[in-house]
């Protein structure tokens, strides 16, 4: 903690403490609204009703399947990245970044012309094994890791570049190959970068919309997932809206919580 | 126990379809080129023998090793083990680090954090693929062998130096190799700890049947550790030799500072601080007040801090006084190393004009004089 000096007490410009201020307001103020117009009372019916209990469902299903999907490549994919001395590494770590920066509703459009029943990749597995993807729950586990996916590849990648090469050198002395050395090794000491991307990746993933919602519509109960459910309820039933809501929201300060030795300076003015 | 398991070495010369290992050595004759670096090396090393690989820092001696154990390949040339080609650049055979029965000592001995010390030790069995009860049978046998039992629920954070030091031995002996290759394993020790794991270390390199390369640049380690040493500098080895040769025919200036040191054994004295030497005669020592083992004392005294004289100095203010015949001679830069017979025997740096002065030559008598207060005892 900084000693609160009389320097560092002197007052702030107005031209700078005013926008300052408003900003702080700005992101603070929809929040508390939110939970001022929260059906407090009714909460708990709320929750149980079927469309809300259903996206609610459905919602923590997808996501931790799409973490587990995004795990399952995304670690291998990273120590690709990290590992290659390859000079295309570089432009597949850009290629496989840019869902970050992708309007979700793009990835949505372009997986529907990738995996779609008529897709560039899709038509063979409808033709071959009967598998169609679109409008699914699959799709919507693939959608969400989709988009979710690059955020748990760049933290692991990270984490696999900082990573003591040392401990792998000694224990391939030790007679431990490559793939040995990776699971007894690499990934226990990296065990804290995994869960931060597997939280951060899960949480992109329930609060997925719009790759979500081209790819895979908005069936309740099959593809209908939490924020879907948000957006229409707040026509027909404002109260699942809002409630739904509350649920997201204290699910994303519960992340943050999470991860606040991560991203948060310790000692820092929060 | 761990005569069971299957060492790395067998299963090498199985994948090379050779019916049996002869212990014939460590041959190594190729290059590394790495940017401007080069490093050329030419060893020979016998089996049951410890060569020293001395040499200034960025010399190659740490490349050397990992050209051994395969952290690096060579560019050109061939490193064979008991006959078996590891690394042969024209034949395109290269055995990778883990199919290598080449155990490694590492300078900060990269132990595994998160594993015990009794999981550090049998790792290399698990990842031959021994089951984990085994391994642990065989890791336990090894820690006693190290007089380990006691630590082996312990992580490493919380060994000492000396500790952790005697966990990555343990470690890579556990794997049997038919090399063993320790960078600098005293490093990272601080001088009191060092004194014990050096005679420790001894005691555990002479057990060892196969060739051991230790990489160092502290001379007394290199004397009582090595039974050859070879020195590098810039790549290139630049001379080879007994310690005892290097360190009285030294070729280049880095040998001559670096192996000019005088170095008895000897049990001391604490009431008078006096050393009786081994090899007779007896020193009056600085520093003995730090030692804990009165009977096996190291001594050591830098060519330049002893004089010669035509006549017995007085003996006001040097306090070791002996008499000596030279030996042999041998220029030195700018000064001349003389070789003295004692007891003690002596090396001894003098300028040329002193070499004049005293009509110094192989055959005459001289007295040497030498301050306590240069006279370490260690």
């Amino acid at each position: 903690m900084a000693r609160a000096t009389a320097r560092d007490r002197r007052r702030l410009p107005a031209a700078l403490a005013v926008p300052a201020v408003a900003g702080a307001a700005f992101l603070v103020l929809p929040l508390t609204g939110l939970l001022a117009r929260a059906p407090w009372t009714d909460l708990g019916s709320l929750l149980r009703s079927p469309v809300v209990a259903d996206a609610l469902r459905l919602s923590l299903l997808c996501a931790t399947l799409a973490t587990g999907l995004s795990a399952l490549l995304g670690i291998p994919l990273a120590w690709v990245l990290a590992r290659s001395t390859s000079r295309f590494v570089a432009l597949l770590r850009a290629l496989v970044t840019v869902p970050l920066v992708l309007p979700p509703v793009v990835g949505g459009v372009a997986l529907l012309l990738t995996l779609g029943r008529t897709g560039v990749v899709g038509q063979y597995l409808d033709r071959w094994f009967g598998i169609s993807l679109p409008f699914t729950t699959a799709g919507v586990v693939v959608a969400e890791a989709f988009v979710a996916m690059p955020f748990l590849v760049v933290t692991v990648e990270g984490a696999f570049r900082s990573a003591d090469r040392g401990l792998e050198e000694a224990a391939a002395t030790l007679g431990a190959s490559r793939l040995f050395a990776l699971r007894h090794v690499t990934l226990p000491l990296i065990v804290p970068s995994l869960l931060a991307g597997a939280v951060l990746s899960w949480a992109r993933a329930l609060g997925e919309f719009g790759a979500t919602i081209t790819f895979a519509g908005n069936f309740p109960g099959r593809t209908q997932t939490m924020p879907i459910a948000v957006y229409l309820a707040m026509e027909s039933d404002p109260g699942a809206a809002i409630a739904l809501a509350l649920v997201l929201l204290v699910v994303s300060v519960a992340v943050l919580a999470a991860l606040r030795d991560r991203w948060l300076p310790r000692g820092g003015a929060v | 126990m761990s005569a069971e398991l299957p060492s790395r070495a067998q299963g090498l010369h199985a994948a090379n379809g050779t019916p049996e290992r002869r212990p014939t050595g460590l041959v190594i004759d190729g290059q590394v080129e790495r940017g401007t670096f080069r490093l050329d090396l030419s060893l020979d090393l016998a089996p049951g023998r410890v060569t020293g690989l001395l040499g200034p820092n960025g010399a190659g001696k740490t490349t050397a090793l990992r050209t051994i154990c395969g952290l690096t390949p060579l560019s050109s040339g061939s490193i064979r083990l008991d006959g078996i080609p590891l690394d042969d650049v024209n034949a395109e055979i290269f055995v990778p680090p883990e199919r290598r029965p080449v155990g490694v000592v590492f300078q900060d001995y990269r132990l595994f954090p998160h594993l015990d010390v009794r999981g550090n030790v049998a790792f290399g069995a698990r990842a031959r693929g021994v089951g984990r009860e085994s391994a642990r049978a065989a890791a336990d046998a090894w820690l006693e062998r190290l007089d380990l039992s006691g630590l082996a629920t312990r992580r490493p954070a919380e060994l000492s130096g000396g500790q952790a030091q005697r966990v990555a031995l343990a470690r890579a002996l556990a794997t049997e190799p038919a090399a063993l290759l320790l960078d600098e394993p005293l490093a990272a020790l601080d001088a009191r700890t060092r004194l014990g794991i050096r005679a420790e270390l001894r005691a555990h390199l002479r057990t060892f049947a196969g060739p051991v390369v230790m990489v160092t640049h502290d001379a007394v380690e290199a004397l009582v550790l090595a039974d050859d040493l070879v020195v590098i500098e810039g790549g290139r080895v630049t001379q080879r030799g007994s310690p005892n040769e290097v360190a009285r025919r030294p070729r280049t200036d880095y040998v001559a500072r670096l192996m000019g040191v005088n170095l008895y054994r000897g049990s001391l004295d604490r009431s008078t601080h006096t050393v009786e030497l081994l090899g007779g005669g007896r020193l009056v020592v600085t520093g003995a007040d730090q030692l804990r083992d009165v009977a096996d004392v190291l001594v050591t005294l830098a060519p330049t801090a002893v004089t010669l004289h035509a006549e017995r100095p007085d003996r006001s203010s040097p306090r070791n006084v002996w008499a000596g015949v030279v030996r042999a001679m041998e220029p030195l830069g700018e000064r001349v190393r003389v070789e003295v017979a004692g007891p003690p025997d002596a090396l001894v740096d003098v300028t040329p004009a002193a070499v004049a002065d005293l009509a110094l030559r192989p055959g005459s008598p001289v007295w040497l004089s030498a301050k306590a207060t240069e006279t370490y005892a260690a």
